[in-house]
């Protein structure tokens, strides 16, 4: 089996509407393992509705998502059944949300909420359920000390970390972060990157970035996709797009980046 | 369980058998059997507005109404006593309302509606015991929609019952729970256990009689049949455990028994005496060899 060969992700020709708007249209493209793609555009031009539709949380109208799950088998993300769905979002999934709070448990500590999704697959180990906790919260730079402190208490940044050692736990081979450094003042996104980038290389995942932030493409993700009204306008190499961009708009987007 | 056989015999003309009208003691009947075909799965019921505020144990009432007959024999508590008001003031109901016989002995009763407790008399296959549950959806402080925990439930989603749990030892270095705990039903359902003690979740495991809890003011029944399997939630290296008294009773002198503390004067004395009261007096009785006291406050 030779599953590096292999697509993790496929997508064809997804498209969604809301009545007479669109989502996203004939969203084509293909995820590797160990890939970061980042999704790019401006507000409304359909990043987080193609997100959604890729972690089923939204049902297309046309066209499929497959995903390759831990038996190389393809499975179709909107036709398998619900139970399945779940399981995979918290074992070979992650979702990352811009606002923390969004995907933490607020009134549970530190430790609870990293334990969580061991918990929903069977973990019934106290003592090794928080052993793992604490050694993720080793890895993405929280103090083993605030384990049983409330999210609350903590500062955006390691809101933030966090949510990304609640979603990592279960070593998933796929994250969908939305804009994961959107709220985050730029020392603080600059080390939420540099933690990001090597949590990546060090457990091969893949993953799917939606951002505004071209600096925050250029600097994690291998590919990337423009999208302008709910299409892909373009997509390559990141640095290619950013160095040399072809369609009009990706051009209008590389020169509205402010150089200080 | 059968139909109110005549309803002649009725105290206070102008009420049906056991107040609810046929129709409803139906609708409740259809609830309980679907409740008891699917171990600790919520049905839903039109809960009926009862002449009692909620949270006094309308939904138990429903239930009691629903399966009593003539021949039936009563027994009502709350917090394990048959004398505190909320079991006086139900056992007056429905001794007006269905004229049924009434009992404080917990192994003469064919029917226990209980609020907060277990009788500790073990129970037999031709008793009927009917909690009055406040909350019967266990996820509700955890999952706040409703939508989501019938989801959560429907596919045995519960990681976050332990997430509960784990918070406990983190905060309090054990679990703290100590009522309401969870249980896991026929190895499907996890299920609130009404705010019972902890101490009385191993009473409802293969338990002979059956349980039926009724939520009047959430409009839920649920039913655990006998002789199913009820198991506490924990942890494999925080097992589930019930509270333990360094003391016995001070009245009867039971070791083994859910105690209840009670402060005897303004110096702030205290005494531990068991919470369930006919067992306390049973074993009083059985110790003085007078058993009088005992058939005198029987059938009143």
């Amino acid at each position: 089996m030779t599953a590096e060969n292999q697509a993790l992700l496929r997508v064809r020709d997804l498209g969604k509407s809301y009545g007479g708007i669109i989502g996203c249209a004939e969203v084509t493209f293909d995820l590797w393992p160990g890939e970061v793609l980042a999704v790019v555009g401006e507000s409304g031009s359909g990043k987080t509705t193609l997100l959604r539709l890729l972690h089923g949380q939204l049902t297309p109208d046309r066209g499929d998502v497959c995903f390759r799950d831990r038996s190389g088998d393809m499975v179709d993300v909107h036709k398998m059944s619900e139970p399945a769905r779940r399981l995979l979002t918290r074992t070979d999934w992650a979702f990352v949300h811009q606002n923390p709070r969004d995907g933490l448990r607020m009134a549970v500590s530190a430790g609870g909420n990293v334990g969580e999704r061991l918990m929903a697959i069977g973990a019934r180990h106290y003592g090794q359920i928080r052993e793992n906790a604490l050694d993720w919260l080793a890895r993405t730079e929280i103090d083993a000390a605030r384990i049983d402190d409330l999210p609350a208490t903590f500062s955006g940044g390691m809101q933030q970390r966090l949510q990304i050692a609640r979603n990592l736990v279960t070593q998933p081979r796929l994250a969908f972060m939305d804009e994961p450094t959107g709220g985050l003042d730029v020392s603080v996104q600059a080390r939420l990157l540099d933690l990001l980038r090597g949590l990546v290389q060090e457990l091969g995942l893949a993953a799917v970035i939606v951002t505004h932030d071209l600096a925050v493409a250029r600097m994690i993700s291998h590919r990337m996709v423009v999208m302008q009204r709910g299409r892909v306008v373009e997509s390559g190499l990141t640095d290619q797009v950013l160095d040399d961009p072809q369609h009009a708009y990706s051009q209008l987007l590389v020169s509205s980046v402010l150089r200080p | 369980m059968t139909m109110a056989a005549s309803q002649e015999t009725l105290v206070d003309e102008g009420y049906n058998f056991a107040y609810l009208d046929e129709q409803t003691k139906r609708m409740i009947r259809r609830a309980l059997l679907k409740a008891i075909a699917i171990p600790g799965y919520q049905v839903p019921f039109a809960s009926r507005e009862m002449p009692m505020p909620y949270g006094w144990g309308t939904g138990g009432v429903q239930v009691t109404a629903a399966i009593l007959s003539p021949d039936d024999r009563l027994k009502v508590i709350d917090q394990g006593s048959d004398d505190t008001t909320n079991a006086v003031s139900i056992r007056k109901f429905f001794q007006k309302t269905a004229d049924v016989a009434t009992t404080e002995r917990t192994e003469d009763a064919t029917i226990i509606q209980t609020r907060h407790r277990i009788p500790e008399t073990p129970l037999s296959e031709d008793q009927i015991l009917v909690y009055q549950v406040p909350i019967p959806e266990p996820l509700r402080f955890l999952e706040p929609r409703e939508t989501e925990t019938r989801q959560m439930h429907a596919m045995s989603d519960y990681g976050v019952m332990h997430v509960k749990l784990y918070e406990d030892i983190a905060r309090h270095g054990r679990i703290v729970t100590s009522y309401d705990y969870p249980v896991l039903v026929n190895g499907r359902y996890v299920t609130a256990p009404s705010p019972t003690p902890k101490f009385d979740n191993p009473k409802m495991d293969s338990c002979p009689a059956l349980q039926l809890f009724g939520a009047g003011r959430e409009k839920r029944i649920y039913a655990i049949p006998p002789h199913t399997t009820v198991k506490s939630l924990d942890f494999e290296d925080h097992p589930f455990e019930v509270q333990r008294w360094d003391q016995a009773c001070a009245l009867c002198g039971a070791e083994h028994a859910f105690l209840d503390e009670v402060l005897v004067n303004d110096q702030g004395e205290r005494m531990f005496v068991c919470s369930d009261s006919d067992f306390c007096a049973q074993r009083r009785a059985a110790q003085n060899g007078d058993t009088s006291e005992l058939e005198a406050r029987d059938d009143r």
